[in-house]
Formats: structure tokens, sequence, C-alpha cells
């Protein structure tokens, strides 16, 4: 039970039909740090979440949370963790103190400490004004906040946040990453999915790329970066055309329909690169030399397919 | 900020104090109370169940009360098929509230929760029926409004809403499951109609005598018509013969069925 891992999988498998969801998914969580599971749509994040909260049982495999197997003893678990969806889990036609009132009683708080933790959590989580108003009338943001908080309630000592922030406004979701990050300092073990990449590379301590159901890298973000060169070049194009071509002639990932971004050593390469797209025929609109992104990083691991081309 | 951000300790609640019976029961109270303050803010809900007792009150004493004969006033005769027909009726709003929560995130989250699973059904169940009683309630008194004269003792009284309480207790349960069923709202209102004909199907408007052979071995044999016969019995006096134990039987099994099979289709719909 005193591992030093929260969360530990060992080939999960889960197929839907025929359709392969997650193929053999191995992670671990150290305690008190947060991993991000990061991967486009339909990757299987979510059903990696799904498993490690007891929602979902795998084909195969094993799931532990806090060394508690998810299968046989999925109540012990349940009783540990907190879980926040992508779709905010509360109920619309409630106010947002009745909402933490009642799961604050699921949780077997006895009327008084629900309600004294209800007023806390409202206040830590700035809904203290929205509180006696239908969650219905509440902005995106603030129900996410409503969410986390109803995840809170017992103060779990291991969190999963499955999209915390999808959908939501940049402020919105700075204030999402604020409380996360606060979460974290309290010795948390955070499991976090999201698409975004900066959130990945801002928040978390590792980092798991996941795609069509397979971890396709593992590390910090610094040790994914160092995967794809030390330096790139990035090329911008008056057309989209002229950026297929230049990704035909020499490699790399197409970063936005007119850009191409290519892993670099020295000036030498770069004047080759250079010359090459010259002698094509095609003008660069735009040229950068930068650090690889986790743009970078997600789009050499995943083949280039982020699910939506945005 | 800081003092309520409290480091996880070992993250369970409290709970040791009390047995696991005493944790259920009050999962399914928290979950009523939820379901009723939904009866509560949604005006529509409410007004139909209590206009509709009243606009079928009107509708059959008046417009069409006049030309049936039913060896009693027609207002005595119709109550009881009325009372059925309208606790089905208000039956729907389940079916839909069913489908509305699966659909969110919601029940996901209280599955993650250590509670009871299908608490949220049984929360569900207990409002829809205590909506029913209210247009119970409605019904009865504005019937005494329109003519209606029960003879009925307190034993009598209490045979009725007993009947009447199985009776809507396990339609319920076969709304949760047609709820459960459902994909979409649209779908659980075209699946809630069943819920809303089959009554009409019975003797609640007029005696099964007067109905096609055909029909009447179809109309007197499903479960609906010794319910209606039952109340009706007890209620104004007419003869109850074996009625009674047929409802009991018929609708203790429909329950003894219902129930699991929305348990299941609860457990099995979320682990898709």
């Amino acid at each position: 039970m005193n591992t030093e891992y929260a969360i530990e999988t060992k080939g999960l498998r889960k197929s839907f039909g025929d359709v392969k969801v997650l193929e053999s998914i191995d992670l671990r969580v150290k305690r008190g740090t947060m991993l991000a599971l990061l991967g486009p749509n339909g990757a299987g994040k979510t059903t990696v979440v799904r498993i490690l909260t007891t929602l979902l049982e795998p084909d195969a495999g094993t799931a532990e949370v806090e060394g508690l197997d998810v299968l046989r003893q999925g109540r012990a678990v349940r009783e540990r963790i907190g879980l926040t969806s992508q779709d905010a889990a509360v109920d619309g036609i409630l106010t947002g103190r009745e909402n933490l009132v009642m799961m604050s009683r699921l949780f077997h708080l006895d009327r008084a400490r629900a309600r004294e933790r209800t007023a806390e959590l409202l206040s830590l989580f700035d809904l203290n004004d929205a509180a006696d108003r239908q969650v219905k009338t509440y902005s995106g943001g603030m129900r996410r906040r409503l969410d986390l908080a109803v995840s809170l309630i017992t103060s779990p000592t291991v969190l999963f946040l499955d999209e915390p922030t999808t959908g939501l406004d940049p402020r919105s979701r700075q204030v999402m990453w604020e409380m996360i990050r606060k979460l974290l300092a309290t010795g948390t073990t955070i499991l976090l999915t999201t698409q975004y990449l900066d959130e990945a590379d801002q928040l978390a301590d590792r980092i798991a790329v996941i795609d069509h159901g397979v971890i396709v890298a593992e590390g910090t973000a610094d040790e994914l970066k160092r995967q794809v060169g030390t330096e790139r070049l990035k090329l911008s194009f008056a057309t989209e055309a002229e950026a297929e071509q230049v990704l035909q002639l020499v490699g790399g990932v197409q970063l936005d329909p007119t850009a191409v971004s290519v892993p670099v050593e020295g000036g030498d390469e770069v004047r080759r690169l250079l010359n090459t797209v010259a002698e094509a025929g095609i003008e660069a609109t735009g040229l950068v030399l930068h650090q690889p992104t986790l743009d970078d990083v997600f789009l050499t691991l995943t083949g280039g397919n982020t699910g939506d081309k945005a | 900020m800081t003092q309520t951000l409290n480091a996880p300790t070992t993250g369970i609640a409290p709970k040791a104090r009390h047995s696991t019976v005493a944790l259920a029961v009050s999962d399914c109270l928290v979950l009523l109370g939820r379901g009723l303050r939904h009866v509560l803010r949604d005006p529509q809900q409410l007004f139909q169940a209590v206009s509709l007792p009243i606009i079928m009150l009107l509708l059959f004493r008046y417009l069409l009360g006049g030309a049936i004969q039913t060896g009693q006033t027609y207002v005595d005769y119709v109550v009881a098929g009325l009372l059925v027909i309208s606790m089905a009726f208000n039956s729907t709003s389940t079916v839909i509230a069913v489908t509305d929560d699966m659909r969110n995130g919601i029940v996901e989250r209280l599955r993650s929760m250590p509670i009871l699973p299908g608490a949220v059904l049984v929360g569900h169940v207990i409002s829809a029926v205590l909506r029913s009683f209210l247009s119970v309630a409605v019904m009865v008194l504005f019937g005494l409004v329109v003519g209606f004269r029960p003879h009925a003792d307190f034993v009598d009284w209490l045979g009725a809403l007993g009947i009447l309480l199985l009776f809507i207790t396990a339609v319920s349960w076969i709304a949760v499951l047609l709820g459960l069923i459902a994909k979409t709202p649209e779908g659980a209102s075209g699946l809630g109609m069943i819920l809303v004909f089959i009554p009409y199907a019975s003797s609640a408007l007029v005696p099964v005598s007067t109905m096609a052979p055909g029909l009447r071995t179809v109309v007197r044999y499903q479960p609906v018509t010794p319910v209606i016969d039952t109340v009706r019995a007890l209620l104004t006096g007419t003869p109850l013969g074996n009625s009674g134990w047929i409802a009991l039987v018929w609708w203790l099994v429909i329950l003894a069925v219902a129930v699991p099979l929305a348990l299941r289709r609860f457990k099995r719909r979320l682990s898709i």
C-alpha cells in the first residue's frame, strides 16, 4: 500500500466493440506530483480516467490508486479520489450552494459540516456572489470552478481532472490553472488530461503523450522537447500548397496550414535547408529559429494528427 | 484563502459512526431533496400535476359524462379511472428526467462517489410518487366540488391509497427503465407515451361490459383494470370481487421485475 506511486497502471486494454480504445497503457504517477495525459480527441484519455475512477472496467491489465485495486476495492478507491470531468457534472437547476451541500451530504458529512465546507469552498473558488443563483445561469468558467470545488469536498488525495479547461476563455483558464497549482502545492496527486500543449507544459511535472490508445512518449517537458532536436526552424509561406510542398521536400511537421517546423543542427543545415526550398522556387514569407515547443513534440510523435486542424 | 485548501489527509469523510443502511437511506433522501427541488422549480411540471386532474374531471364529468351509462353517477364511476390515468401521465416527467440525468455528467460523478449505486433512481421514484399523490389530492378535492360522493370509511381509503401507492411505485420504476433506454429527450417523450395510453384501454372511462368481445377480454385482464376496479369499489361501494388480490399480485410482480431491470440497465448504461 505504501508505494511510491499514487497511480499505477499496467497493460490496460479496452475496446468498445471492434474499436480498440486503449492498446496497452502503463502509467505511474508519483505521490504529490502531476502527470498530464496529453493527446488529441479520441486518443483514449477519458477512457483511462474512467477506468481509474472505477466507472469503467478494463478488458485487461491492472490499475491501482493509492495501492488499491480499482476493480476489487472500488469503494475504497472512490473514498479517496475526486473527479472533475469534461462536461461539468453539476446540477443546473440547483444553486451553487445547493450543489455543494448536496454533494457534501452524499460524501456523508453531517448537515452542519456540509454547510461549513460549502461556505469554505464557495469563498475559495470566488463563487460567493453567485452562490444562491441557479447553476444554469453560470458562465462556463464558473461552472468549472464549482465542479472543481465539488471534487475537493473531502480533500481527496488523488484528483482526476479530465480536460478541466476545454472550452474556457483565456482568463477563466488562467484562474483554473491558479487553482490547480494551489492544489498541487498541498500535496495532492493529480492526473490531468488535456489537448492543450501549453497547459501540460505549464502545470505538469511529467507528461505522457497518448495517441490512438498508445503512450507514444513520456517524460518531463524538457525531456520530450529534447527528443525532437535542440533547435527548430519555423518557415511560413504564403499558401498552403507551398507549405505542403516543403513538407514533402524537407520533412518536419506542419504547425498550421501555412507553416512548417523542421529540426536543425547548426548553421550549415539551416543554409542547406533554405537552399532546397529556394531551388524549388518557393519563397518563405517568415523564418524563426526557436527552441522546440510541445507543439513540435506532439506533432512529431503523433504523425501530425492533432485531431482538429486548429 | 489557504486555510480551506487542506492538505489531503486520508481524503475520507467521517463515516464509521453510521451503518451502511443508514448511509444508503441518507443518500436516497438527499437525492430525493434534489428531485423535489427540481419539481418545485419547474412550474410547468407542477402546473401539469395540478391542472391535469382538474381538466380531465371537467372534460369527462360535463362533456362526455352525460352520454355514458355506468349504473352510478358518472363522476363517481370515473374518478378512480382518472386517478390512475393522471398518475401514469405524470410519470412521463420521470422518463424525461432520468434521460436528462444520464446525458449530463452528474450521474457519472455520483457513481465516482462512495454512495449507494442507484440512489439517484430511488430519488426519482420517490419524487414521482409524491408528485402523483399531489395529483390524487387535487383530483379528490376537486371531484368533491363537481359532485363526487365517496362512500368509504377510513379503512377503505387506506386500502385505495395503498393500492395506488403500489401502482405508482411500479409505474415509476417502469418510467425509470424507459428513461434509461431512451437516448434523447425526444426519444424519452416517445417512450413515455406507452405509459400514457395503456391506462386508457381499461375500465377507467367506460364499463368493460360495453366493449366488443375481443377488446373486452384484453381490457379485463390487463393489469391496470383491477387497480381501477379496486379503487372504485373501495371508494364508491361497487362490488370488489377479487380484483383487489389480482391488482396486488399483478403490480407486486411488475415491481419485482422492473426494479432489477432498471438497476441492471443503469449499471450497463454507465459502463459504455
